[in-house]
């Protein structure tokens, strides 16, 4: 017979459990009835802050466990406990039977009692709902005409304090912190760390009250007064506690279960309480009386769990608190004992406020052992030094944290340190994954798990990679060793202007499909600044592209091609609607509305490729680059111009966009839309750069695509006005285009881009690599030296005379392209070689 | 007397016409044939027919080498093919059929039988 495990709480934690014993339940032995308090399945509470980037919950949710074993029942809190006859009693009444009951209620923030804190506009950080109530009052103060700057005070400042901060800050409002404590994050850092944290969070425009108390928020007209204990008073829009959380215990404390000092429900190491049948995991527990804040250990108590269930002897280790984040662009890391509590600890202590670096390591007495450690400013190091805890140091201390010998050979760790702390998993088991086969990151997160939690371990995983001599190549293909980047930076700086001198000079062979087409298109890509007026045709470049850059069209299954005029931001006058039927008539090609907003005509033939075209770019239009990797389209939506809820011209935006980038040759194609209102019609947040109006600007998203794998794009600046708006796109294309790999989309680039879209942002809004002039002249260049390609072509005989299907017989069509009709128009006759040819199409048409 | 097979040559285009490293399609005795000049000045000359996809389109792909053999990749699913021989190289059952090819004063021309 199965027993019934109750889990009461679907977050994090109790999620974990919830894998755990199925994954190891292998005789079935135990069902699962997990009640939830929240309405939406568990998700990454961790990555909660990234919710202000998307307003995506789905992004967040954990990916589900789809089992039979497992009813999980949402939005029903358990709400008592009777432990005689082991049953729980949940809010809509329903009873559950246990054999075992897991309390995973994780805590609630605290809100300290000062006079006001429930006013309207104050608020805490622990869920979705929590964000979304903040959004709506940050909106809502932009929109209030009183006189000041709109702003948050945020009460704590602590890890998530600094993070709500932050997220006050995206929505618009300036963010102020008041901490009852002398410093920042008092928890991780220590006096040093925490002055040179201050500093950089102030240099981002926080502002900071360390070592005030909250007295006091006051309504003040239709805004709100916070008073701090020293008499400073701040004017606020929004109050937003995060002055550390509370244990969810109540469920324990009704049923007479025993709790911490602190609060917690009690449990000895194996997660139990002195009932039985009764354990508790995650922030609510009190683990022998302590309570850890943190994701680790709350997913080593469910461990734990788990094996107990299955009758393992598990117990619960203690934890590794270690954090380390990058907050504002600010790293700040903390290792084991921290604040040296231990016997006779040593603090070796490196600090450079000039250069903005903060460094401690904790030592045993006799110097050899690290303890912990306390790092601001320069986090580089936290990898390996974490790894290290409780291990014999390779290298004095004093030189581990100098800025010169800094660079710890990770082959010096020991085989059971921990690597990825979210996980547990030691560098013995990311060696055994390796010489199994994973030599990749993504291979080793599939089997090993490390990686997939906080992701502060990933650069410790490629440098494990490197220590077992997996080489990670970023080789072309066998003709070059560069990258794709390389070979940019490499034809940009030189004076190399063809394939075949960059093959000569860089490289091996005559090249490939891979590289030709990758070296075309870098060259054309850089033709505005080296070489303004050329053609993509021009010489032996003509070689080099792919077919459908060779013909200006798209190749189909049948050899002819498809046609797809430029048609900018979709919007058409009758005109050219009529002349786009009138070619498909008259040429006998099939036409259909294409995804893009566009039409797209196919079936032509290599030899009436240029006949096509001359009507078209005689009736004004120019080539669409559906061939090229090259912009596609920017979709708009009718946006200001008919729609009752446009808030902006999105139709003139889209055209000026579409206009702007037209002809721009990238790592892949490039495709953009601009919406009218949030409504988001022409689905923006899945291009690569997308444009939504604000009642006063514009918010830029970008990195996003449908495809393959879909991925929303993020918001990179808001409210901008459409100047900083197009600098910004152009900064960000040319970027793109300066550093991706080959058939990379912005969304892989932006995820293999080292400090994310916080990087990204540096670089193209802040300017932190000095580049900016370089891409805006790129980008002047590229708008200023663009013609259109057909009617490069059209205008030079010796393009046009390689437009035919045979050399020596120019007026014969291929005999082997042969159409049937579907559904009223032509449609490529099936062949298969050795097949015969299918005359008529699969469905006949039926007339009534 | 003795029986010779009699060889028919049939003109492609000028040498001086061949983009080196682009191919173009020819029609020899209404077979649809691809001719390559490659960067020494070699001809090569195989089907048109891309026997992956059933399309006439072979002269249109990129010509390169792998590991120094002169290749040309199809341009519909981008298997590559062994100029000299025809064999596939990315699946060596698989060929195309290969002709000889000249240059007679000044003129490509390609063998049909
Ligand atoms: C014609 C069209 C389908 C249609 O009838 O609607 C189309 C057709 C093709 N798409 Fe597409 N895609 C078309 C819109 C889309 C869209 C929708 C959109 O743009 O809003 C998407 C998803 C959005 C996106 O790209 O993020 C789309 C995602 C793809 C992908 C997957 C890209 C990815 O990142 O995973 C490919 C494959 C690739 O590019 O490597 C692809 C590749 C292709 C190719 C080029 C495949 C090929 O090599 O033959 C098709 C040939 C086009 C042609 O004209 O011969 N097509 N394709 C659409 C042309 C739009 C245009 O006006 O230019
Ligand atoms: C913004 C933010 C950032 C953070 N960053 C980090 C970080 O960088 N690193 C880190 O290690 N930790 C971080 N944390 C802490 C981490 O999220 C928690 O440690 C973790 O979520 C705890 O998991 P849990 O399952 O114990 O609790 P929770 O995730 O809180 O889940 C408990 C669930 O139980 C539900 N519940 C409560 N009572 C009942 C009931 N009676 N019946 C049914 N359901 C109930 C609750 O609604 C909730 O859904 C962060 C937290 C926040 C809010
Ligand atoms: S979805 Fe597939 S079949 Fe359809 S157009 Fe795009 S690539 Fe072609
Ligand atoms: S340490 Fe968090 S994912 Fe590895």
């Amino acid at each position: 017979m199965m027993r019934t495990v109750v889990v009461a709480g679907h977050g994090m934690v109790g999620h974990r459990l919830v894998e755990a014993l199925i994954g190891r339940d292998l005789q079935r032995q135990w069902r699962i009835v997990v009640l939830a308090e929240e309405a939406r399945p568990a998700y990454d509470r961790v990555a909660l802050s990234s919710y202000v980037d998307s307003w995506d919950a789905e992004a967040l949710t954990l990916p589900p466990v789809a089992d039979d074993r497992v009813e999980l029942r949402l939005g029903d809190p358990c709400v008592r406990i009777d432990r005689r006859k082991r049953t729980v009693r949940t809010a809509s009444g329903r009873r559950v039977r246990y054999d075992a009951l897991v309390l995973a209620t994780g805590s609630a923030p605290f809100v300290p009692p000062v006079p006001g804190h429930d006013l309207p506009g104050c608020y805490v950080y622990r869920t979705p709902e929590d964000l979304d109530a903040i959004r709506v009052a940050a909106q809502r103060a932009m929109q209030t005409t009183v006189a000041g700057r709109r702003s948050g005070v945020v009460v704590g400042g602590g890890l998530l304090g600094l993070e709500a901060a932050h997220a006050l800050r995206q929505l618009g409002l300036s963010p102020h912190v008041v901490e009852i404590a002398p410093r920042l994050m008092p928890m991780q850092v220590d006096e040093g760390g925490g002055a040179l944290l201050r500093r950089f969070i102030e240099g981002l425009g926080v502002r900071v009250y360390c070592g005030h108390a909250t007295a006091a928020i006051e309504p003040d007209r239709g805004r709100m007064l916070v008073r701090l204990s020293d008499g400073t008073e701040l004017d606020t829009d929004v109050v937003v506690f995060s002055a550390g959380v509370r244990p969810r215990d109540q469920l324990a404390r009704d049923a007479g279960l025993p709790v911490g000092e602190r609060g917690g429900v009690l449990v000895d190491a194996s997660c139990r309480t002195c009932d039985d049948g009764i354990w508790a995991i995650g922030e609510c527990a009190a683990v022998e009386g302590r309570c850890y804040g943190l994701v680790a250990p709350g997913y080593a108590m469910a461990e734990v769990v788990a094996d107990r269930l299955l009758d393992g002897h598990a117990t619960f280790p203690g934890a590794d608190t270690a954090t380390k984040l990058k907050l504002l662009g600010v790293d700040v890391a903390s290792f084991g004992d921290a604040h040296a509590t231990a016997e006779g600890a040593l603090e070796v202590i490196h600090n450079d406020p000039v250069a903005g670096r903060y460094a401690k390591l904790v030592v045993s007495d006799d110097a050899r052992t690290l303890l912990g450690g306390v790092l601001v400013g320069d986090a580089e190091a936290y990898g390996t030094l974490r790894a290290l805890v409780g291990a014999v140091l390779p290298a004095d201390p004093g030189a581990l944290i100098s800025p010169s010998g800094g660079e710890l050979d990770a082959a010096a760790l020991p085989a059971g340190a921990q690597v990825c702390s979210c996980h547990a998993v030691t560098v013995e088991t990311i060696g055994t994954a390796v010489r199994d086969g994973a030599t990749t990151v993504p291979a080793l997160k599939a089997c090993t798990k490390a990686g997939t939690g906080c992701g502060s371990c990933v650069p410790m995983l490629k440098k494990l990679l490197a220590t077992h001599g997996v080489e990670q190549s970023k080789a072309l293909c066998e003709h070059f060793t560069h990258s794709r980047a390389e070979l940019f930076e490499i034809v940009a700086a030189t004076r190399i202007r063809t394939f075949s001198e960059l093959v000569a000079k860089h490289g091996t062979g005559r090249g490939c499909d891979i590289c030709k087409p990758a070296v075309a298109s870098i060259l054309a890509s850089l033709s505005g600044v080296l070489n303004p007026g050329s053609h993509i045709l021009d010489g032996e470049q003509a070689a080099l592209q792919d077919t459908n850059d060779h013909f200006l069209a798209n190749l189909q299954r049948n050899g002819t091609y498809s046609v797809v005029p430029r048609v900018p931001g979709g919007e058409i006058t009758p005109e050219k609607l009529i002349v786009l039927g009138e070619v498909a008539r008259d040429f006998g090609l099939y036409t259909k509305i294409t995804g893009g907003q566009r039409i797209d005509l196919f079936g032509a033939r290599v030899e009436q490729l240029p006949a096509i075209w001359r009507r078209l770019v005689d009736a004004g239009f120019e080539s669409g680059h559906a061939y090229g990797k090259a912009l596609r389209t920017v979709k708009s939506c009718v946006g200001t111009d008919w729609c009752r809820y446009g808030v902006q011209d999105s139709v003139g935006l889209a055209i000026a966009l579409e206009l702007r980038y037209r002809g721009l040759r990238a790592p892949h194609k490039l495709k953009s839309g601009v919406s009218g209102c949030a409504r988001e019609c022409a689905e923006a947040r899945s291009k690569d750069f997308g444009v939504i109006a604000t009642e006063t600007g514009w918010n830029l998203y970008v990195c996003g695509n449908g495809g393959f794998r879909p991925r929303h794009a993020d918001l990179l600046v808001s409210d901008v006005d459409t100047q900083t708006l197009v600098r910004t796109i152009d900064r960000f294309l040319m970027f793109y285009v300066r550093t991706a790999d080959r058939l990379q989309r912005t969304a892989p680039w932006l995820e293999e881009l080292e400090g994310g879209l916080d990087h990204l942002r540096d670089v193209i809004v802040d300017d932190s690599l000095g580049i900016c002039a370089e891409l805006d002249t790129a980008m002047a260049a590229h708008v200023a030296g663009y013609s259109d390609e057909w009617r490069g072509v059209l205008e030079d005989p010796a393009k046009l005379a390689r437009f035919t299907s045979f050399v020596n017989a120019p007026g014969v069509p291929d005999p082997t392209v042969e159409f049937v009709e579907e559904r009223g128009q032509p449609t490529p006759a099936h062949r298969r070689p050795g097949q015969p040819v299918l005359i008529a199409g699969p469905t006949l048409t039926v007339v009534r | 007397m003795t029986a010779q097979l009699q060889r028919h040559w049939t003109a492609v285009c000028c040498y001086d016409d061949l983009v080196p490293e682009r191919g173009v399609a020819a029609l020899i005795d209404c077979v649809a044939v691809a001719v390559f000049r490659t960067h020494d000045g070699a001809l090569h000359a195989l089907s048109n027919m891309d026997p992956f996809s059933g399309a006439s389109v072979l002269s249109r792909g990129i010509v390169g080498d792998r590991e120094g053999r002169p290749t040309v990749a199809s341009p519909i699913y981008k298997q590559v093919f062994e100029l000299a021989t025809g064999i596939c190289l990315d699946d060596p059952s698989v060929s195309v059929p290969t002709y000889p090819a000249r240059v007679s004063n000044g003129v490509v021309e390609v063998c049909s039988s």
